[in-house]
């Protein structure tokens, strides 16, 4: 029979967390999330998680920071109001261009942190006062929370066996 | 095995620590009220920081002669407390980004209110230039914007410029790595509000944070590049405040030695100022098996390599002086040198308070010593002071022309806004340590099972 039942099992321990997580994976069953109070070690793996692209993101925000660097520099001291300062080149960016390396290196730096902890905000879909997303508050301090969103009674069951086999502290059933 | 590490190296927590236990100790100070000590303290900050704004006040009004700049010192104070205090700003980022990137599990207790230290530190660095220039509402003529001079850009050539560009991305780049940091820590707070005022301040502060494994994968990756923009980002900044010196034609600056000798002092002095806080903060918060005599010892290593360093640079700078012949050099250093001049004082200040007594470090029975360790800390503090006061101040008194030669005298309003800003820093972080989370708990739990002093016990049983 299917379900709409939400299945939440709470551990204490990170270590019965992994050994749970593992053995639902190995028996196919699908964890729907899971929520920790530290990053635990290995946990991605263990859940198949993909490989996150945020460092990735990251270069195209430097590339992006490095490329707004050169051009402000060549429009600004170049291009618009070339002047003869100390006689320092100036008429052509490449022969300048040395006295440029700070504020290209700050730029990329600039815009790859902020850039990159924007997109991290974004896709975790977080903003100020946004409500918390783990349903229990004790995911933050000590507890370890698994939560399944079983389609039948018979997975349920069996669920329920492997939380308890591998050292779960509480099970709590809703319907969603 | 993911839990082990070698039972010889120390625990980082002492106690027999549950996760709980660490979410009880960090909140603490956060939900109790503050003690009388906390109070007097932010009393005296409050003074220094009213009496130092209205200083402040006074030079925009009058104009910087009120200072006891002149034609021939035209950076004193200014300069010295600016250069000061971004070296204190050093050893935050140092510790949150270079030791995350060396795996340096030390670091999980220090590195919060090093930070802190390192953004409070950087925003009283900031006032100095700005007032500096006078009429500070024209301040924003720093940055290339268009203007009403049909546009006269900024001078990209100029290490001035560079430095408004390296300071803003440094104090911008700290705050976001920061932040970043604090949010799971802010959602335990969140969750355990009893309020209704706390819940909503820390609900708005925690952004939604659930702790689910996706987003600490992210958070994760995140803290690593961050820490990885932020390594190059630490030494460039003061590279880049050395070349305001050193790109200059002014004997006694103009030295290729500058950056590397900039960075290492600014270390020196930005561990000399974590100490100085933390040796306080864990004894009036409580928190002593989280900032054990393992994490003094060890910044206490890092005090006398740093200080090494800029003994070398000092022997250095004289060997130059003397090696490559140069008149400006000979007459900074030798002939009419600091260790001679009107100024030898300064210059001796500077030689014992960052030489001599930091050496006291060598041994270890001082550098495991809480007051011997506070003492040193702030006598580097002064001597780092005196050394930027040196290089400004004691070259510049000594003009191209005999002429011009004169004195530095600092005015009532000079000393008013260095203490101002120790008191506006003071007020900050005290405030920071009652309200934030003041140990990153979220990462120190995920050390506990390493080095948590019970779980070391048991694998040092099961070896042996």
């Amino acid at each position: 029979m299917s379900t709409t039942k939400t299945i939440y099992g709470i551990y204490a321990d990170d270590d019965d967390l992994m050994s749970g997580v593992k053995l639902l994976m190995d028996k196919g069953i699908n964890i729907n999330e899971v929520y920790t109070p530290f990053p635990v070690h290995g946990l991605d793996k263990a859940l198949k998680l993909r490989k996150t692209r945020i460092s990735d993101a990251a270069f195209i925000y430097a590339v992006y920071g490095v490329t707004i660097g050169a051009l402000t520099t060549w429009y600004m001291m170049n291009h618009d109001w070339p002047q003869n300062i100390g006689g320092k080149p100036a008429f052509q960016w490449g022969h300048n261009m040395p006295a440029f390396v700070v504020p290209m290196f700050e730029l990329m730096v600039f815009c790859a942190a902020h850039m990159m902890s924007l997109t991290f905000l974004i896709r975790n879909k977080m903003y100020p006062g946004a409500p918390a997303q783990n349903p229990d508050p004790r995911t933050t301090d000590d507890k370890f929370m698994m939560e399944f969103k079983p389609s039948n009674d018979e997975e349920i069951n069996q669920i329920k066996q492997i939380l308890i086999d591998t050292g779960v502290e509480e099970i709590t059933i809703k319907d969603a | 095995m993911s839990h082990y590490e070698a039972p010889i190296r120390e625990p980082l927590i002492i106690g027999h620590k549950t996760y709980h236990d660490i979410t009880e100790d960090i909140a603490r100070p956060i939900e109790e009220r503050a003690g009388k000590l906390w109070w007097i303290s932010l009393y005296v900050a409050l003074a220094l920081f009213i009496y130092g704004f209205g200083c402040i006040a006074y030079t925009i009004g009058t104009g910087i002669g009120a200072w006891g700049l002149n034609r021939t010192i035209n950076w004193g104070w200014d300069i010295t407390n600016f250069v000061w205090w971004v070296g204190i700003g050093h050893a935050g980022t140092l510790i949150s980004a270079v030791l995350l990137l060396f795996r340096q599990r030390w670091r999980m207790s220090v590195n919060r209110s090093a930070e802190a230290m390192t953004i409070f530190a950087v925003v009283q660095a900031a006032i100095f230039p700005v007032i500096h220039m006078g009429r500070v509402w024209v301040g924003y003529w720093v940055f290339p914007l268009p203007n009403q001079f049909g546009s006269l850009w900024t001078n990209f050539n100029s290490p001035l410029l560079w430095d408004v560009f390296a300071i803003s991305t440094y104090f911008s780049v700290s705050t976001v790595f920061w932040f970043m940091g604090l949010i799971p820590d802010f959602a335990m707070i969140r969750d355990r509000a009893k309020t209704p005022w706390t819940r909503k301040i820390y609900t708005f502060l925690a952004f939604g944070w659930g702790g689910k494994a996706k987003h600490w994968q992210r958070f994760e990756e995140l803290s690593l590049v961050l820490a990885g923009l932020a390594t190059p980002l630490v030494f460039s900044v003061h590279t880049t405040v050395s070349f305001d010196f050193a790109t200059s034609v002014i004997k006694g600056w103009h030295s290729t030695i500058y950056p590397p000798y900039f960075v290492a002092g600014a270390i020196f002095s930005g561990f000399a100022m974590v100490q100085t806080l933390l040796l306080v903060a864990r004894k009036v918060c409580d928190l002593e098996d989280y900032i054990t005599m393992y994490h003094i010892e060890i910044m206490n290593i890092v005090i006398v390599v740093t200080g090494g360093m800029v003994t070398v640079a000092y022997a250095c700078e004289y060997f130059i002086a003397w090696y490559s012949g140069s008149r400006f050099e000979d007459f900074a250093y030798l002939t009419h040198g600091a260790a001679t001049g009107p100024y030898w004082w300064a210059f001796y200040a500077l030689i014992f308070c960052n030489l001599v007594f930091p050496a006291l470090f060598w041994f270890k029975k001082i550098r495991t010593n809480i007051i011997a360790t506070f003492i040193l800390a702030l006598i580097i503090n002064i001597g780092m002071w005196f050394e930027r006061f040196d290089i400004i101040v004691i070259n510049l008194s000594r003009d191209y022309l005999p002429g011009s030669w004169t004195m530095f005298k600092p005015t009532i309003i000079d000393v008013g806004v260095y203490l101002g800003t120790i008191g506006f820093f003071s007020v900050l972080f005290l405030l920071y340590a009652r309200t934030f989370p003041v140990i990153a708990q979220a990462e120190l739990k995920s050390i506990l099972k390493i080095s948590g002093e019970t779980y070391k016990a048991k694998e040092g049983d099961e070896h042996h």
